[in-house]
């Protein structure tokens, strides 16, 4: 006890103190933290409109009316297709959870089957574009340089050069790509989403689509170079080089020059 | 030590090729003045060495780049292991970083190296320089070297923005297209100066060769040189010291070069190189893969410039659009020009000038040796402090994108925020610093007096408590009193005895004006006399309740307390290296 009092004046003991805090908050963090329910896609089930109303006025008339046709809070969704829906409540930004800038991604709220539901619902009230086939968005399908050229012409201006997300005005984001699934990764060039552009297949054809999709899945988070930093380019590259290596160095050149004396 | 044993065919060896070299260059007299020659030891001077080695790392890494590297602008269609590549019309120069990084042999590691390496390099330079900024090594004799110094600063600059130009990828180009928007800003040359860069209208076919030139021959060349001239000043001013015990203008303390520095200069090098090639094996950098080749059309999200630039993109995106007028059919950009080229001029002027404006406030001639510590010269201190508050402002101003999405922040409050901190802050960080510097330094004040608390309280019979205090040695003294008290100029008057106007007296007034800018608001450092009353005073408490009241044995052992605890043996050397 003696000796543990004595080391308690040690001038090293604040850092030690620091780093075991930080340690067990993470661990913490690490155990007590609610995963994601990961949804597994489903076949969509037999034409279900009517559970997939009753879902709709369960959840999401409150903001988009009865009817489906829209209030001060909430858009109209007639006409935006199955696609819109599959992308807004698979990927959990609806139902909405706060008022802000842009919907969030959170954890998803409904099952697959649940969403094929609601988006048979919305598709029944007025023609939209249609949730893509497995093959349309089959990364192995398409042609990855092109798919470079189309992506860095028309998305890495919002989401980075491969993706990882980029910010917008007044608190809005282009959100990263890399865990976003192809399925929804069409579904959202489909429709445009929040403040994304909407590429019709006039504009980018299917084909065009998968090769984006292709690219992302390709180079997203790939790095033959090392940690990949974030992929966010010279600011994060500066940020580690003071960081790790003036951190090394100058923590080198202390130890050097307290050798001698 | 081997005079008696015969010497080993080793031995004989190295003297033989030792005589042989001096009999016909005299290296002998040469190598026996540097082996001996003397220098002060502290962690922070060997920050400029982190410059200089990651330099030499730059320069071999480099050199292998150029084995490899095509600085061609014609077109070519890749055709190569990255599949996001094939087939893709690029410049042969963005075709050969691929090749370089995918196909030649340990060719990303080398691209790795060279950029960490340059990466390192500025932030070193940087460093370097804040030391000798804060502990005043640019005074007299050394004014000259901060020069070569500063112009090593740019020169870096620019051998990092013409090297992160050459692979011709997307990020590369929007900050070429960038400078050249910042060239064509400038009044009435401004156009022609782009064509004459470009060789005709952006971005032409002769950047990149041109660029080339520069980066390996031109900035790398001039920059040698002037290390050689930097380094040649400090041996012939001999390097500083900071202040201790036995430590003076007139010597140097410290350990001599063979085999002390020698040894720790070579473990250095090693050490940064180390640093560097694990930063490059393990860390990706400037992924050109990533962007792309060069296409005027696209721009990505965060598109920024290596961390030494960043503060010109943050000074470009603080800088409200609305600044751009037409006149006369001509159109004047000030929101290009005033934070691309107003800003960074202020900046870098009055580093480059500081030394200078400094010594006309001081009106101090003498040479220094011995470094200031930073909180005796509370206004040299804070301005350094507010000019790197400035640069870390636009630094972040430059990542503004970032800090938005990585914080959940409004992009357009941010900027809102610094373009308001770009004025309030550096004023701020100075005040903060100066005061912070005054009160260390009546602290200082503090100790030298009444020496060190100690926790031992003494009840005198009388019930008075006092703390027994320790008295400082004489080499913890030292340190706080050597420096000198500046105290601002003092100035003949206007007219002379017989009412004459005197020359000169406009001038002499500018300068005692900042003079008083500088050392207005000061601590001096305790004085013999004042050090001598307040050890009387201290006795005098002393002696005092112990006459009246004190048992015998406490008697001139108690009170202010200067003599309770015995002074530290005052030859140690405890107190020296601090």
């Amino acid at each position: 006890m003696k000796a543990l009092a004595a080391r308690r004046q040690d001038r090293r003991a604040p850092i030690v103190l620091l780093l075991l805090a930080l340690l067990l908050t993470g661990g913490l963090y690490a155990v007590l933290a609610p995963t994601s329910a990961d949804a597994t896609p489903v076949k969509a089930s037999t034409n279900d409109i009517d559970t997939g109303e009753k879902l709709f006025q369960a959840n999401c008339a409150t903001c988009h009316g009865p009817a489906a046709s829209g209030t001060a809070s909430g858009p109209s969704l007639i006409g935006v297709g199955a696609a819109a829906v599959d992308f807004q409540v698979g990927t959990g930004r609806m139902p909405m959870q706060m008022n802000g800038p842009q919907a969030q991604v959170k954890p998803v709220q409904f099952d697959q089957e649940q969403i094929n539901q609601l988006a048979a619902f919305v598709a029944s009230l007025g023609a939209g574009p249609a949730i893509p086939t497995a093959e349309q968005v089959d990364p192995a399908l398409g042609d990855v340089a092109n798919g470079m050229l189309i992506f860095r012409t028309n998305c890495a201006m919002c989401h980075n050069a491969v993706g990882a997300g980029g910010a917008l005005s007044q608190g809005k984001f282009a959100p990263n790509l890399w865990a976003t699934t192809p399925t929804h990764l069409y579904e959202a060039m489909l429709t445009g989403p929040q403040s994304m552009p909407v590429f019709n297949d006039a504009n980018i054809t299917p084909e065009e689509k998968r090769d984006i999709i292709a690219f992302i899945d390709q180079q997203g988070g790939t790095s033959p170079g090392g940690l990949d930093l974030g992929a966010l380019g010279p600011v994060s590259e500066g940020l580690w080089a003071w960081v790790v290596g003036m951190g090394l160095l100058i923590g080198a050149a202390v130890w050097i020059g307290a050798k001698s004396s | 030590m081997t005079t008696t044993a015969t010497p080993t065919p080793v031995e004989k060896l190295a003297a033989g090729t030792a005589d042989y070299l001096d009999q016909r260059t005299g290296i002998g007299t040469f190598v026996k003045t540097f082996a001996r020659k003397v220098f002060p030891d502290h962690w922070s001077f060997l920050l400029g060495e982190i410059a200089l080695f990651s330099f030499i790392t730059i320069l071999i890494s480099g050199v292998f780049l150029t084995l490899f590297f095509v600085p061609s602008m014609n077109e070519v269609h890749y055709e190569g292991p990255w599949a996001a590549m094939n087939g893709v019309e690029m410049s042969e120069a963005f075709a050969s970083t691929l090749r370089l990084s995918f196909e030649v042999r340990g060719g990303l590691l080398m691209r790795q190296i060279h950029h960490w390496a340059a990466l390192i390099f500025m932030a070193a330079i940087v460093t370097h320089m804040m030391r000798v900024f804060f502990t005043g090594a640019f005074r007299k004799p050394r004014e000259v070297n901060w020069v070569v110094g500063f112009l090593l600063l740019i020169l870096g600059l620019a051998a990092g923005f013409s090297g992160y130009s050459l692979p011709d990828d997307v990020l590369s180009g929007n900050g070429l297209r960038i400078t050249d928007g910042v060239v064509r800003s400038i009044p009435i040359i401004g156009s022609y100066t782009s064509y004459f860069l470009f060789g005709g209208e952006f971005p032409g076919t002769d950047l990149i060769p041109r660029l080339f030139t520069v980066h390996i021959l031109l900035v790398p060349g001039i920059i040698l040189a002037l290390i050689g001239l930097h380094l040649f000043f400090v041996v012939l001013h001999k390097h500083t010291q900071y202040p201790g015990s036995g430590r003076s203008d007139k010597n140097v303390v410290g350990y001599p070069l063979f085999p002390i520095y020698v040894a720790k200069a070579g473990g250095y090098f090693f050490t940064v190189f180390g640093v560097i090639a694990l930063m490059a094996a393990t860390m990706s950098i400037n992924p050109v893969w990533n962007y792309g080749p060069y296409d005027p059309s696209p721009v990505s999200a965060g598109a920024q410039p290596d961390w030494y630039m960043l503060f010109l993109e943050g000074s470009l995106r603080l800088m409200p659009g609305f600044t751009e007028f037409v006149v006369l059919g001509y159109t004047v950009s000030l929101n290009v020009l005033i934070p691309a080229m107003v800003v960074p001029g202020i900046l870098f002027t009055l580093l480059a000038a500081y030394p200078f404006i400094e010594a006309f406030a001081t009106g101090d001639k003498r040479e220094h040796h011995v470094l200031d510590r930073p909180r005796n010269r509370p206004f040299r201190t804070a301005f350094g402090v507010s000019l790197l508050t400035a640069f870390f402002i636009l630094v972040l101003a430059g990542s503004n994108d970032l800090i938005a999405t990585h914080f959940h922040l409004s992009i357009n409050d941010i900027t809102w925020v610094f373009r308001v901190l770009i004025f309030v802050g550096p004023w701020f960080a100075f005040w903060v610093t100066k005061r912070i510097c005054l009160g260390l330094q009546r602290k200082d004040r503090e100790l030298v007096l009444h020496g060190h608390e100690t926790g031992r309280i003494v009840r005198f019979a009388n019930g008075e408590y006092i703390e027994v205090h320790k008295p400082l040695d004489a080499h913890e003294r030292w340190l706080r009193v050597q420096h000198d008290a500046i105290r601002p100029l003092e100035i003949e008057p206007a007219e002379d005895s017989r009412g004459v106007r005197r020359k000169g007296y406009a001038l002499d007034r500018m300068r005692q004006r900042l003079s008083q800018t500088f050392y207005e608001d000061r601590i001096e450092p305790v004085t013999p006399t004042e050090l001598a009353a307040s050890h009387s005073h201290g006795e005098h408490d002393a002696v005092g309740p112990a006459d009246e009241h004190a048992p015998a044995a406490l008697t001139g052992a108690v009170g202010g307390g200067q003599h309770l605890v015995d002074p530290q043996d005052e030859t140690t050397p405890d107190g020296r290296n601090r």
